[in-house]
């Protein structure tokens, strides 16, 4: 097979941009993309790359239609956001956006958890540095936010890797099923990265701190890499379908009273891949399409809202609510591709929304899942609500906030004018999609537009925009207000401070203490001690010394006063009667 | 300063009784359409366009009254 990995081509090439001068780089990083795209579209389905390393097979292409899905948004989401990119100088960030990209698609195509395991840190590596890209302060608080968070869920993954490995001694990466602590430990790993709710607080909490370029970026892969091992390995899960409907309900109140847009975005986000997890754990041949179709779509178009609100932002220098309005009129192209991208997440018919959605709400009513079918049509309404009209109304319209600037830098441009395109090109023309998706059985006998289809999906959406004016022109509406909106993050955020307070008030203060106590107390014994041991040492062990030097030498005086009286008959008289007794004992004993 | 198209008062009483023309035409046409139904409420003359008027209003409500009391905070809260 002449292809190669998908990884090894972003993540290779990651390393050749700083070394290239400015125009070759820009050709080189356009055509990346373009070759990567046609690398997946011819590799067949099947397992290759396999790489033994220690006592495990390293797999690098498990490739099927659920994983070619995945690579080919991601090469084009890709592909988009270089284009989008080409104004900024410095080659950091792009580096940092291929090794995350190639990490992304390193995932997508891992066919065992290792190489998984390795891929989605270095995701985080990537991830991490496109929000330091920011270069302000708090960019590079959120960034150290964001990284432990990741990094915490990294360990999860870890642990229930090496548990199962530990157990089964295998490290295969397929279908595991929520079973047991090990797969627990992977399946909750999954989650830190997919935002559910109560670990979803990283991501309104970082992406908004990225730079312009960095959040288009960072929207695309993500959440949308661990809504694909869960597809993967934990489809028909039920958990999943309570778990999809919270996210797609909590975020779209949050969104309403948000101020800062891109952090609306990121709430919408949310709620979309809370409409990803019924379709995972659904399961379903129709729901794994609706997800796959959804993810390929949702990609596409919020990464155009996030283009159209980096636009204003990289203009104005303003993304609040409070601050801005009117801008129709400074910047018309990107209004209407923002409407194009606030339409397709809204699911209006003939954009990809609506193709997308609608297959994973049809599959929840097939399985008469009530409630949960209750939640998202809810949810599609409100999502209409907020992303819909809110982000392009208080952008683009509202009160004029007297803000004149220019129109969007043609690279720009042209990023949020193909991106726009693909989206009414996916609603027009949903077979294109549909023809790609994991079963394509389904996806073939899966008809969007029916009339009452249709009807239905407009009468939500138009007295959704009804409620929205009657709300507006009463002043029911809630106004834009300066000011934050505590989240989950507050657990991490407060309990850090928290930390170090008790460190400071209560910590700090014993161990002073202690030091005092042991000065007044210890040091004082420890001195009387010293005292008396250098007492005892002098006068005790010094006078034994030199009290038995004393004696002996006393004792030789006397000795000699009475055996060296100068006769030699007396000293050899002394001496044989020394020897005899000496040979005497000897013979004796 | 300049007025745009759609900052003239005359052309936004246009567009607003053109989305209530939209919506009332919409809400008749239930009258028109088969839909084939998972549930029963789906049959239910209306059925959409009133969740969707009552779930949004109700969301804001919501956002409003009892979500911003308790969740806002000043913008330098956490520095």
């Amino acid at each position: 097979m002449s292809n190669f990995p998908p990884a090894l081509l972003f993540i290779g090439g990651a390393f050749c941009i700083p070394l290239l001068p400015t125009r070759l780089r820009a050709a080189f990083m356009l055509l990346l993309p373009v070759v990567g795209f046609f690398n997946v579209m011819t590799m067949p389905e099947g397992t290759y790359w396999v790489v033994p390393f220690l006592q495990f097979d390293l797999i690098f292409g498990h490739i099927d239609r659920l994983s070619k899905v995945w690579g080919y948004i991601f090469h084009i989401i890709t592909f988009l956001t270089v284009i989008y990119a080409l104004h900024i100088k410095r080659a950091m960030e792009y580096w940092a956006a291929f090794v995350y990209a190639g990490a992304a698609l390193g995932v997508v195509f891992a066919g065992d958890l290792v190489s998984l395991f390795i891929f989605w840190e270095v995701m985080t590596i990537g991830s991490t540095c496109l929000i330091l890209a920011r270069n302000t302060d708090s960019a590079r608080k959120a960034a150290y936010r964001y990284a432990l968070v990741h990094i915490a869920g990294g360990l999860l993954l870890l642990a229930g890797i090496v548990l199962k490995y530990h157990n089964t001694g295998s490290i295969e990466f397929g279908f595991l099923g929520l079973h047991g602590l090990a797969h627990t430990l992977i399946f909750l790993g999954f989650g830190v990265n997919c935002a559910w709710p109560f670990f979803h607080a990283w991501l309104p909490d970082a992406y908004p701190e990225a730079s312009v370029t960095g959040t288009v970026v960072l929207s695309a892969f993500t959440t949308k890499t661990a809504v694909y091992v869960l597809a993967r390995s934990f489809p028909g899960t039920p958990e999943l379908v309570i778990l999809g409907a919270i996210m797609a309900a909590f975020p779209i109140f949050y969104a309403v009273i948000e101020n800062d847009l891109r952090k609306v975005l990121s709430y919408s986000l949310i709620n979309q891949v809370g409409f990803m997890m019924v379709g995972v754990g659904i399961g379903t041949e129709l729901s794994i399409n609706g997800t796959a179709a959804h993810a390929f779509a949702h990609i596409l178009y919020k990464a155009l809202l996030f283009m159209s609100m980096g636009a204003v932002l990289y203009r104005t220098g303003k993304i609040n609510g409070t601050d801005l309005g009117g801008l129709h009129k400074s910047m018309p192209l990107t209004t209407i591709f923002c409407i194009i991208g606030a339409a397709s997440i809204s699911g209006f018919p003939l954009t990809s929304g609506f193709i997308s959605k609608a297959m994973i709400i049809s599959a929840c009513g097939a399985q008469h899942l009530a409630i949960v079918w209750l939640i998202l049509i809810f949810a599609s309404a409100g999502v209409f609500h907020h992303s819909g009209i809110k982000i392009p109304y208080f952008a683009f319209f509202a009160h004029d906030s007297g803000i004149r600037t220019k129109e969007a830098p043609l690279n720009m441009l042209i990023a949020m004018g193909i991106a726009a395109f693909l989206c009414i090109f996916l609603g027009v023309f949903p077979q294109t999609l549909y023809s790609i998706l994991p079963y394509p059985e389904a996806a073939a006998a899966y008809v969007p537009y029916t009339a009452s289809h249709v009807v239905l999906m407009l009468q939500l959406l138009f007295f959704s925009a009804l409620a929205f004016t009657i709300l507006m022109v009463t002043g029911i509406y809630p106004p834009e207000l300066r000011g934050i909106n505590v989240d989950c993050d507050i657990i991490w955020r407060r309990g850090a401070q928290f930390f170090f307070l008790i460190v400071k008030k209560i910590i700090a203060p014993i161990d002073s203490a202690i030091s005092h106590i042991y000065r007044a107390v210890g040091l004082v014994l420890l001195m009387a001690l010293a005292r008396f041991l250098s007492w005892f040492d002098w006068n005790g062990i010094d006078g034994l010394v030199d009290g038995s030097a004393h004696c002996v030498r006393s004792i030789g005086r006397r000795v000699s006063l009475v055996l060296q009286r100068g006769q030699i008959q007396q000293t050899i008289y002394y001496t044989v009667t020394f020897v005899a007794v000496i040979l005497v004992a000897f013979v004796w004993l | 300063m300049e007025k745009s198209f759609f900052e003239k008062p005359r052309n936004i009483k246009c567009i607003r009784i053109t989305l209530y023309s939209i919506c009332f035409l919409l809400f008749l046409a239930d009258g028109k359409i088969h839909h084939h139904a998972d549930f029963p409420w789906e049959n239910w003359f209306g059925f959409f366009s009133i969740f969707g008027f009552v779930g949004c209003v109700g969301l804001v409500l919501g956002a409003k009254y009892i979500l911003r009391p308790l969740l806002k905070r000043e913008e330098n809260y956490y520095e």
